[in-house]
């Protein structure tokens, strides 16, 4: 942990609105431009992480030093840990009630050998419950940079991230922005965009509580595509606007803490 | 707030035989934990809150779950949906309980929101959208919208088992039980609860893309598992029609074939497909039912569909 520079969780209340997504295009992005990169899902009953990265067949392996991520190329600019990597069949449920939870989460944080990492993105189920407290705890250790929390614009989904904000101020974690995911659809056929999950509700949300706004992904079936297939969606279409707010939101990240 | 009945000194180990079986205590896992004294001078048995949650379910006619292993594909939306459609019918008795503990949508999406349970002699008197409708959440026990449920798996088990065996439902002809996304404490506890009361068994909501149905799989090798039967699966968000053009687009796609070819390969039952429609996310938003607000639209006749199916499979297995 103390050889990785930015650790940075990903939570939301809600499910479904994108925890996944966000982390894992952040982490393609930022080995996109060059970086040593960790991503970690901790989504132990609903691991979605090797599947968008297309590394869905890999298994990880034990060293003396720990446990080996699975790299995504040979750059070994992107490394993944992930439970789907340690189940015999992708289908098989995990089971397990908060304990076991917990203490695989402890050996993800301390057991696993990721080496020098210019960033650590952590990805999260949905909630406040074991899964986020026994992590919060372990990374508050080694000193995180915060969390990003991602939300759609539904009213429904707002309202469960008001309570991750609150989960994350009573643990003292602090919160680098909100991300607005699914914002709007662009119709393929006539280009008119409908706001399918309603609109603005995450940068209100942002004002509301002085958190800052991070920006707006918004629905792109084309991203989801490329989740599906685990294709680098970067390459496929540089001028999306997906990637302008991705380098935006690291651009901004690097200049503060520079 | 009563929880567990056996308060453990430290969360159990992993090899634990678990701290309520004949083996507690004794087991070659136990030696060193310390927990061990507890756990083998507990009294042994069925629990009695089972007993007392078999009574309470005496008075409920059908109990049908909403799973998923994936959050966000609408269980929710799902759940409520279909206990406004039931109590559309006035002699339909529809309690709507919500375990999802740490993201409890349903007060918000009934439109129930800052309401507060009153405890009489009788237990927890639930919320009621209409004389029969009646809703519990842990939304209603909160103080503020935006306060936190930061609670470990054990304080959770303990409200679910609260809410089954404290809240007066009288009679209900259906309880639809509204869950968090995974396969842990929640699930397991609510199966494990309800073991001699009868579940007739889980409808399960996915969205059509693989990532979503890689979760799903594992949600049905639960339920095959733990022995409920599966009603069958929905497909939500499938296929957007776009309001000005009227053609229709996959946001979500069905790489593999979707929900559809999943039940094939699965051998479970197919209920149906509902398209996305911004009016059912604003209709949730604004706490009111779909299938009235807009009697007339495509997604509502598909609901019914799938809602006929849920029904019949239902009454043809009592």
């Amino acid at each position: 942990m103390d050889k990785i520079k930015h650790k940075i969780l990903v939570l939301s209340g809600k499910g479904g609105v994108g925890k996944s997504t966000v982390s894992s295009q952040l982490a393609l992005y930022l080995s996109h431009i060059g970086k040593k990169v960790g991503l970690l899902d901790i989504d132990l009953c609903g691991p979605s992480i090797p599947k968008m990265l297309g590394v869905e067949n890999k298994e990880v392996h034990k060293s003396s030093s720990g446990w080996i991520p699975v790299y995504r190329d040979e750059t070994q600019n992107l490394g993944v840990i992930s439970i789907q990597f340690l189940l015999d069949k992708s289908d098989t449920p995990v089971i397990w009630r908060g304990p076991k939870k917990n203490s695989m989460i402890k050996q993800f944080i301390e057991d696993v050998c990721w080496g020098e990492l210019d960033y650590l993105i952590i990805d999260t189920p949905p909630g406040t419950s074991d899964e986020h407290i026994s992590v919060t705890e372990a990374l508050l250790k080694h000193n995180p940079d915060g969390a990003i929390l991602v939300t759609t614009p539904q009213a429904v989904s707002v309202s469960d991230v008001r309570k991750e904000i609150s989960f994350c101020k009573l643990l003292g974690l602090p919160i680098i922005g909100i991300v607005e995911n699914m914002s709007g659809y662009v119709c393929p056929h006539c280009s008119e965009c409908t706001n399918i999950f309603s609109s603005e509700g995450g940068k209100l949300l942002a004002e509301q509580t002085n958190i800052p706004f991070l920006g707006k992904l918004p629905i792109d079936p084309y991203l989801t595509a490329c989740s599906e297939k685990g294709v680098n969606y970067f390459k496929e279409y540089p001028n999306s606007s997906t990637l302008s707010a991705l380098k935006t939101f690291v651009e901004t990240f690097e200049q503060q803490n520079k | 707030m009563s929880t567990d009945a056996k308060q453990l000194v430290q969360p159990p180990p992993e090899h634990c035989p678990g701290t309520e079986s004949e083996t507690a205590g004794k087991s070659a896992a136990c030696a060193g934990c310390p927990n061990q004294q507890i756990c083998s001078t507990a009294p042994k048995g069925p629990d009695p809150d089972i007993v007392e949650i078999e009574q309470r379910m005496k008075t409920v006619k059908h109990k049908i779950l909403v799973l998923s292993g994936k959050g966000g594909v609408g269980k929710s939306t799902f759940s409520s949906q279909l206990s406004f459609a039931l109590a559309m019918n006035q002699d339909t008795q529809v309690g709507l309980l919500d375990i999802d503990i740490c993201g409890p949508s349903i007060p918000k999406i009934m439109g129930l929101e800052g309401e507060q349970i009153h405890i009489s002699g009788q237990g927890w008197d639930p919320v009621y959208v209409q004389d029969n409708l009646a809703v519990m959440s842990v939304g209603f026990l909160l103080e503020k919208e935006e306060d936190a449920v930061i609670w470990r798996g054990p304080k959770k088990n303990g409200l679910i088992k609260q809410f089954l065996k404290d809240v007066f439902w009288s009679d209900l002809d259906y309880l639809i039980v509204d869950t968090p996304p995974g396969t842990s404490d929640e699930h397991l506890s609510i199966v494990q609860y309800l073991k001699t009361s009868h579940i007739d068994g889980a409808v399960i909501v996915t969205s059509p893309q693989d990532v979503a149905l890689i979760d799903v799989r594992k949600e049905i090798n639960f339920c095959k598992k733990v022995g409920i039967p599966i009603i069958g699966v929905v497909e939500n968000m499938s296929g957007f029609v776009c309001p000005k053009c009227t053609k229709e687009s996959q946001i979500f796609l069905p790489t593999s074939g979707g929900a559809e070819q999943m039940s094939k390969d699965m051998n479970v039952p197919f209920l149906g497909k509902i398209p996305i429609d911004p009016l059912i996310a604003r209709s949730c938003d604004e706490g009111k039912s779909y299938l009235i607000t807009f009697p007339e639209s495509e997604a509502t006749k598909q609901y019914k569909l799938v809602f006929d199916k849920i029904l019949n499979s239902v009454d043809t297995k009592q």
